[in-house]
């Protein structure tokens, strides 16, 4: 009879973490790749519990809050540059985005 | 006699791997902001099966609360044309290139984790203890504000510059000749 171990928990976390890069990756949509971000925090923040329901331990779930109050903080000025980006540039295409090349 | 954490488990996960895929594939943001918001709730429930249960709690305030109301607000506001084709436009080679070392990657994660089962558990804090020394938040929150006080106190230097980059980026500047021009 299987039960619920945290290594499954650990697989979980992994594969959300590859899903949110590859996402990173392939979209030019600057919002869909802030949305990329959360979901790769979100998959380490997961292994993070899980780790320490492994060993017993209660850090883990403060390195979880401090993330947390990063990834809040990160979206607020991401989204906040994504705004200012499309008022002069009237895109959210970071194909388009290249005022640096010009 | 059938393991409901573990079909809880099964349950979660499979709607937050379904949830982040949609997430990454679907072509219109709104949908993607909405798929997030099921992702956000299902890890909430996985935080909460490994008896995480302020770290769960957290999640659907921090992050469903006011994260996504953030998103949510921002596609709201530059809602006239966003491009819906930008899944097209990265080329194929590329998209297989960044598929496969990302599959690679998530192999040797997978790996570790498997690793992780033989573990020899290094702290005491068992499931029994944590109950018999007040409960997971007592605990987290006795080691936020003695060892960890450090780096608690960063996170409000962290968010006041948060919210003054926010302010200074949003504020509306009329600049001659500025990129607008």
């Amino acid at each position: 009879m299987m039960t619920l171990e945290p290594w499954m928990m650990l697989v979980v976390s992994m594969v959300i973490f590859g899903i949110g890069l590859f996402g990173l990756l392939i979209r030019k949509n600057l919002l869909v790749m802030l949305m990329c971000v959360e979901l790769m925090l979100n998959g380490v923040n997961l292994s993070f519990v899980a780790f320490s329901k492994i060993h017993h331990s209660l850090d883990g779930h403060l390195a979880v809050l401090f993330v947390m109050t990063v990834a809040a903080a990160e979206s607020a000025v991401g989204l906040g540059l994504v705004i200012a980006l499309f008022r002069t540039l009237r895109t959210v295409d970071s194909d388009q985005i290249q005022i640096l090349r010009d | 006699m059938i393991d409901y954490s573990l079909l809880a488990f099964f349950i979660f996960s499979s709607i937050a791997i379904f949830g982040s895929l949609m997430v990454v594939f679907k072509k219109n943001p709104v949908a993607s902001a909405f798929a997030l918001v099921a992702v956000f709730f299902s890890f909430a429930g996985l935080y909460a099966l490994m008896s995480a249960h302020l770290v769960a709690a957290l999640q659907i305030l921090v992050y469903t609360g006011a994260i996504m109301v953030l998103f949510v607000f921002v596609i709201m506001l530059l809602n006239q044309d966003l491009p819906v084709e930008d899944l097209k436009s990265s080329s194929p080679f590329f998209k297989a290139v960044s598929g496969l070392g990302v599959l690679v990657l998530v192999y040797a994660l997978v790996r570790v984790a498997i690793l992780a089962r033989g573990m020899e558990p290094k702290g005491s804090l068992t499931e029994d203890k944590i109950a018999e020394q007040g409960g997971n938040v007592k605990l987290i929150a006795e080691s936020l504000f003695s060892d960890h006080v450090l780096p608690f106190e960063l996170t409000s230097f962290l968010l006041l510059g948060a919210i003054v980059a926010t302010i200074a980026l949003a504020k509306r500047k009329n600049v001659a000749g500025g990129l607008k021009s």
